[in-house]
């Protein structure tokens, strides 16, 4: 029958199918998303499928098993479903595993998980937990190529003092759909930095929500998406400070290009009555390529307490900047080149801001094929 | 050796009220190997001069030509216009955000040349010219123009004529805002690249200061969108000694 909301802010979780019913579009958590295009991930379709292999790829100390329905582990980062897709993976996923760090544990390269998808027709859904144990440091990086219809829940639970950078790429084939449901939970002095890269997709749904699970925590979230032609964009955030002394900090940049590409970014910070003496910054900027794209943006910000540190956020979307570009082209670089360059500048402190030393650079290289696809494209 | 020649250009700019006329008719020769003063007060229209010739689309060109020798500059791109040996050093130098000198200036060289610079000479290049303009070589790593004070700017856009090495620059108040150490470094900088064979160069100016490192050939007052008189160094004095105002009032 739907659940009862004092604000979209303050969702009411069910683990009961039924309380999810089917969104039509014009719900406020889903009146960007063209929900033609999920496939019925969103509705009644099979998600029995294997259509997306898994390839693991790290050091040693890091366990990488399969869960069977019903484990502990499964609801750990205290993850109820508040939509009907992540409903529907928590009851139906074809895969569900664990990815581990035990406590005190200094991980010496970071844990890499290859997933590609074989085809569209077979949806599929996974559900993973990802557990970093008290003062350890990890990073871990997943990565999703091919074409696949997906439809994921990722529960990242980050131990008290413990420090995880959790990186997720989504390098999709032209056809993927892909709606992923993360949440995370930060513990006591502990921090995430949560990195999302989204190139590829025709329709890719991010709703990342983090908690903390006791004063000092910190969050990092940064991301990174190019829509070309057609391409349907989405990130949904929210950090939900409800612990004392917490921090959260948010920056997303995007570049759109192409007739129908389209970027969606929601930027939800609650701060509870609980949560005093906290901080938090978000920022989302697009740079807008061509005609014929949208960018919506819509940073949002609840004080349930006055006693903060500092609360702030930004929000841009602008295009090229003319002057560079004259700038550039007065040195002899070709206004292609010029475009590239400064998407290059327009995304490179954000890369530097990932630090994470192995990813750089096949990150730039990523970002660099894309830019040479899109960008260097003939400009009509 | 290259000539670059200016006929008759009238420019106009589109603003709230319609079409605003700046110039007004300019006529200029600068041949090779010759150094050019434009002297003129604020708002005469120097800047439009230099960025019409460097074919900013902010301008539009109602009349005359320009040419560098023989080719017909206005028809070409802002980018071939810089392939062809044009320079603009600008008054206020453009801020790219991540994108750093270094890169910056070996895609600038590619471009100008066709393929990249030989990797060993050319790092060697850029640090001589940065260190030659008193730019420390940790600019390289630095956003273009970013954080940059507006001396440290005009350096930049110095140490790139040098390094990129036109046919024919033009220098938009080059000298404005740079202290005296400064606009000696400058001043030096210029007169090496001038010191090449068949340069030419466009000094714009407000002041006759920078006059006194840089020696022109020739000066030209500039009022109200046209060249008012020309004449050698020695007008230079003249105005140092009496300003703009009886130009002023002759346009009024
Ligand atoms: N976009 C614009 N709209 C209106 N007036 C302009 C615009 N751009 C330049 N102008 C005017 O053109 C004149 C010449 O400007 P400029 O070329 O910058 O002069 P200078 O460089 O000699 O100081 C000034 O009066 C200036 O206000
Ligand atoms: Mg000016």
């Amino acid at each position: 029958m739907g659940l009862e909301l004092s604000s979209h802010l303050h969702p009411v979780g069910s683990f009961d199918l039924s309380d999810h019913p089917v969104p039509t579009g014009r719900e406020e958590v889903w009146r960007f998303t063209p929900l033609k295009r999920l496939r019925g991930l969103h509705d009644g379709a099979a998600l029995g499928g294997t259509g997306v292999g898994a390839e693991y790829d790290g050091p040693d100390g890091v366990a990488v098993e399969p869960l069977a329905a019903g484990s502990a582990e499964l609801g750990s980062s205290g993850f109820v479903p508040t939509d009907r897709v992540s409903a529907r993976v928590w009851h139906e996923a074809g895969q569900r595993y664990a990815v581990t760090v035990p406590a005190d544990t200094e991980l010496d390269a970071p844990a890499v998980l290859t997933l590609t998808g074989k085809s569209v027709d077979d949806a599929t859904a996974t559900h993973a937990v990802i557990t970093i144990g008290a003062h350890s440091r990890a990073t871990v990086v997943v990565r999703f190529e091919g074409s696949a219809t997906l439809a994921d829940v990722v529960e990242i639970v980050v131990g008290d003092g413990a420090q995880l950078t959790y990186v997720t790429v989504q390098d999709w084939a032209d056809d993927a759909v892909h709606h992923s449901t993360q949440h995370a939970k930060v513990g006591r002095d502990a921090s995430l930095k949560h990195v999302a890269v989204t190139f590829g997709g025709d329709l890719v749904r991010h709703d990342t929500t983090a908690t903390y699970d006791g004063p000092g925590g910190s969050i990092e979230m940064l991301g990174l998406y190019f829509a070309d032609e057609g391409q349907h964009i989405e990130h949904r955030l929210f950090v939900d400070h409800t612990a004392p002394k917490t921090k959260s900090h948010v920056v997303y940049k995007g570049a759109l290009q192409g007739q129908g590409a389209h970027t969606v970014w929601i930027g939800n910070v609650l701060i509870r009555k609980e949560a005093e003496g906290i901080e938090t910054y978000e920022e989302n900027r697009n740079l807008v390529l061509t005609d014929g794209c949208q960018a919506d943006s819509v940073p949002n910000l609840e004080i349930e307490t006055g006693e903060i540190e500092g609360a702030g956020h930004a929000s841009a979307t602008a295009r090229f900047d003319d002057e560079q570009l004259f700038y550039l082209r007065s040195r002899g670089v070709s206004e292609k080149e010029a475009r590239r360059l400064v998407v290059h500048g327009f995304f490179n402190d954000l890369i530097r801001k990932i630090a994470v030393p192995e990813l750089e650079e096949s990150l730039t290289a990523t970002v660099e094929t894309e830019l040479a696809k899109n960008v260097l494209k003939e400009l009509s | 050796m290259s000539t670059l020649e200016i006929k008759d250009l009238a420019v106009s700019v589109k603003t709230d009220d319609g079409d605003k006329q700046i110039l007004k008719g300019v006529t200029l020769t600068i041949k090779a190997g010759e150094t050019h003063a434009i002297m003129g007060p604020n708002g005469s229209g120097k800047s439009t001069l230099a960025y019409s010739v460097a074919g900013h689309p902010k301008y539009d060109i109602t009349g005359g030509s320009v040419t560098l020798d023989g080719e017909d500059v206005l028809a070409m791109s802002v980018d071939e216009r810089a392939r062809a040996g044009l320079f603009l050093a600008m008054q206020y130098p453009v801020e790219v955000p991540g994108v750093s000198v270094s890169n910056f200036l070996r895609t600038a060289k590619t471009a100008l040349d066709g393929e990249a610079p030989k990797l060993r000479t050319w790092v060697k290049d850029v640090n001589k010219a940065l260190e030659d303009l008193n730019l420390d070589p940790s600019f390289g790593t630095r956003s273009v123009n970013e954080g940059f004070s507006g001396g440290e700017k005009k350096r930049h856009e110095i140490a790139q004529l040098e390094l990129l090495d036109p046919k024919v620059a033009v220098l938009d108040e080059t000298d404005s805002g740079l202290d005296i150490d400064a606009l000696k470094v400058v001043s030096d900088g210029v007169n090496r690249f001038r010191a090449k064979d068949g340069k030419g160069v466009l000094l714009i100016t407000h002041y006759t200061r920078i006059l006194r490192y840089i020696e022109p050939d020739f000066v030209h007052v500039f009022v109200d969108g046209r060249v008012a008189e020309s004449g050698g160094p020695e007008l230079a004095e003249e105005l140092e000694a009496n300003g703009y105002d009886k130009y002023l009032r002759a346009a009024v």
